[in-house]
């Protein structure tokens, strides 16, 4: 079929468009590393059944310092908490959050940050943020959870 | 029967399915109207339910029931219209997928109700409703495949009688749509098929990672068929209203084939920061999913083509005075109108949100809620208003009076502008990280929670003045439908086309093999993640019932 000059114009600049977004996307994930959190882990959540413990390492969740300045999060979601629910760390910190959900979906924000990722049962997601500025941040589950979802809170307090 | 005699023969068909997807915006609108409220921190009243409970409401009544309704009214009849009437079979799968749809609606609203089934209308596993939900998505799995046979088999029968004729422009659309829908429930089905064992206790566990999935093959082709069927009214109506010519037959149809072939792949993008998938993968399915733009693309220069020769004609002069002498005063046209300036932000904003690293911004986020307020709520929705206004009188035989078109003006307005109100100042405070499915909480006064508040009282204000104008055109539309003087409402299809002196090639009518290149397109996009998700999973996740 024939087209407009006009049309091929558009349609070059719109594709163009779509290209440029995709290289940018694609530089951001592969030359800087900036991908978005796509940790592939499975876990036996089933550990849990019963009172048990968990598995490795969640069953002993909380905040270590694994380096200059660099700390690992553990935690758990389940419905309506995070454990811990209250991680402090110094400034200038560089905070990597491995986390698994002990019952179903749940995910996380985090106001004035881009931590933003899904956590299911059974998978560890890793996500990692650098806190340059002392605040108290607030991590909230923004997938729905249940009745207690818009409950479900834990508190980054970043000291100076 | 080939003829086109000016009238809607399966009526009655249309009014019915019509009416109850009016009665479905009203209530599931009602709904809406009592969250943004709540999300304003003004009120705590939910008609006796809880939040969660009319939520999951809202949802299954307004982006599943009310649209696939509207679709079934608005199609059978167009289709009917251009084709000069609907095989006996076809009429049959219709009426047998409206039933279904009635068994459907029972099961899945009585379960929400008796507090159920508060697992919104995704229903991730493992949240477990009540077995009976599932049991009632099955049978709206049945009223998808039925009503798409119908259409179906409405073409084959056409085709058959009109050898080496191009099937009618308006129904080749219908096609298009149903056979999108259908390839998007093939996800969904599955994915019910493995929730009702699980939910009856037969089976032990389910694939949390393979639930969402498969619910997302559906997810996001389900609004693209909404889209589609808001844009066959771009191509068939506006043309008529405006009294011009449709720009080209043969684009409008590689319009339909490559948003069929090319947009269940795009689902993924619902999934960029879920574990369990490599980047890699991810970046791929950006690539698909910013593909979808392209026929976007191709419409977007067809509709302004379209818009500037009928401003012309009526004597609008240099760059853009075209514009200024375009029908404004005409609902039929203001509707399709606003709601394609709306598409232009919606689409804009899909397009960036697809990026992967963009959507971790705003990823369940109160931007997601207003990016398909936009996208739904103004450009699909809209157009649906705007083709009822004169749909329903046309069935019905009776007249769109002239206060009813001032009416329908001011109803128009009032939508758009509550419709503004809420989803802008949604995006806004959802890229403060405000959560989305979420009652209203300060989360104990938190400081970063507390600077939400002005723009939450935003989306309420915009939720009142939703409340006007949706109890405006649901009355409106039913005074159409059985009061307004008896008369005639035209149909209005637009068959005169405008550039294409050369024949539309015959390979566009080839259905076998767009919906094979659609299967292909599936497997490349869900084959290797499937397989992966299945060979590597974690235990299965059993029951769980948190509200």
């Amino acid at each position: 079929m024939k087209m407009h000059k006009l049309e091929e114009i558009w349609l070059i600049f719109g594709i163009g468009v779509l290209a440029v977004a995709l290289i940018v996307t694609g530089y951001q994930v592969y030359a800087l590393g900036m991908g978005p959190p796509s940790h592939k882990e499975t876990v036996d959540h089933t550990l849990w059944e019963d009172g048990g413990e968990g598995p490795a390492p969640f069953n002993e969740p909380g905040v270590y310092e694994v380096g200059d300045n660099e700390y690992e999060v553990i935690m758990t979601l389940e419905a309506f908490s995070f454990n811990p629910s209250e991680i402090t760390v110094p400034v200038g910190a560089e905070v990597t959050f491995i986390m698994t959900s002990k019952d179903v979906v749940h995910g996380i924000t985090v106001p004035h940050t881009n931590l933003n990722t899904m956590v299911l049962p059974g998978h560890i997601q890793t996500i990692t943020q650098t806190f340059n500025e002392a605040d108290e941040y607030l991590m909230v589950c923004n997938e729905y959870c249940g009745v207690g979802h818009h409950m479900m809170t834990a508190n980054i307090i970043v000291e100076e | 029967m080939n003829n086109i005699i000016g009238e809607v023969k399966f009526r009655k068909f249309g009014l019915i399915t019509i009416g109850l997807a009016f009665l479905l915006l009203l209530i599931g609108g009602a709904f809406g109207v009592l969250q943004a409220l709540n999300r304003a921190g003004l009120s705590e009243f939910f008609f006796g339910l809880d939040y969660y409970q009319i939520l999951t409401l809202h949802g299954v009544l307004l982006i599943v029931s009310f649209t696939l309704l509207f679709m079934n009214g608005y199609l059978y009849s167009a289709t009917d219209y251009a084709l000069g009437g609907l095989p006996k079979l076809t009429r049959t799968l219709a009426w047998t997928g409206l039933v279904s749809f009635l068994i459907a609606a029972v099961f899945i609203v009585g379960t929400i109700l008796m507090g159920e089934a508060s697992v919104m209308y995704t229903f991730y596993a493992p949240l477990a409703a009540s077995p009976w939900f599932y049991v009632g998505l099955v049978f709206l799995a049945f009223t998808i495949f039925l009503s798409a046979a119908g259409i179906f088999y409405a073409a084959y029968d056409w085709k058959k009688r009109n050898k080496g004729k191009h099937l009618p422009l308006y129904a080749f659309f219908a096609v298009g749509a149903y056979m999108l829908i259908s390839l998007g429930t093939i996800g969904v089905t599955a994915k019910v098929l493995l929730q009702v064992p699980w939910a009856f206790g037969w089976t032990d566990g389910v694939n949390v990672l393979l639930d969402r999935t498969l619910l997302w093959w559906f997810g996001h082709t389900l609004v693209n068929v909404w889209y589609l069927v808001a844009i066959s009214a771009w191509y068939m109506v506006l043309p008529k209203v405006i009294g011009t010519k449709i720009f080209s037959d043969s684009l409008a149809r590689i319009v339909v084939i490559l948003i069929v072939v090319l947009n269940v792949p795009g689902g993924f993008h619902h999934q960029i920061v879920d574990p369990g998938f490599t980047e890699t993968l991810k970046f791929g399915h950006a690539v698909m999913s910013l593909a979808i733009a392209v026929p976007s693309l191709f419409t977007a220069f067809a509709m302004f083509a379209t818009l500037e020769r009928a401003g012309r004609r009526r004597g609008g002069k240099g760059l853009l005075g075209w514009l200024v002498k375009l029908p404004w005063k005409d609902p039929k046209f203001l509707t399709i109108m606003i709601a394609m300036i709306g598409f232009i932000f919606g689409g804009a904003g899909g397009i960036a949100q697809t990026n992967n690293q963009l959507n971790q911004v705003v990823h369940n986020t109160f931007w997601v809620v207003g990016h398909f307020h936009v996208t739904v709520g103004i450009a699909v929705v809209l157009t649906f208003f705007g083709v009822a206004w004169w749909l329903v009188p046309h069935l019905a035989r009776r007249e769109f009076t002239p206060f009813m078109h001032k009416f329908a003006l001011w109803q128009t307005w009032a939508w758009v502008i509550g419709m503004f109100l809420m989803s802008a100042s949604m995006s806004i405070v959802g890229l403060f990280g405000t959560p989305r499915r979420s009652q209203h909480s300060t989360y104990g006064d938190h400081a970063h929670a507390l600077e939400w508040n002005e723009l939450l009282l935003i989306v309420g204000a915009g939720g009142l003045v939703l409340m006007v104008a949706g109890l405006m055109i649901v009355g409106g539309i039913y005074y159409l439908m059985f009061f307004a003087p008896k008369g005639h409402t035209p149909f209005y299809m637009q068959t005169l086309q405008d550039r294409d002196a050369y024949k539309t090639p015959l390979w566009t009518e080839n259905w076998a093999m767009w919906f094979a290149l659609a299967i292909v397109m599936i497997v490349m996009a869900y084959g290797y993640p499937i397989v992966d998700m299945v060979i590597n999973a974690p235990p299965g996740s059993p029951t769980w019932r948190t509200w």
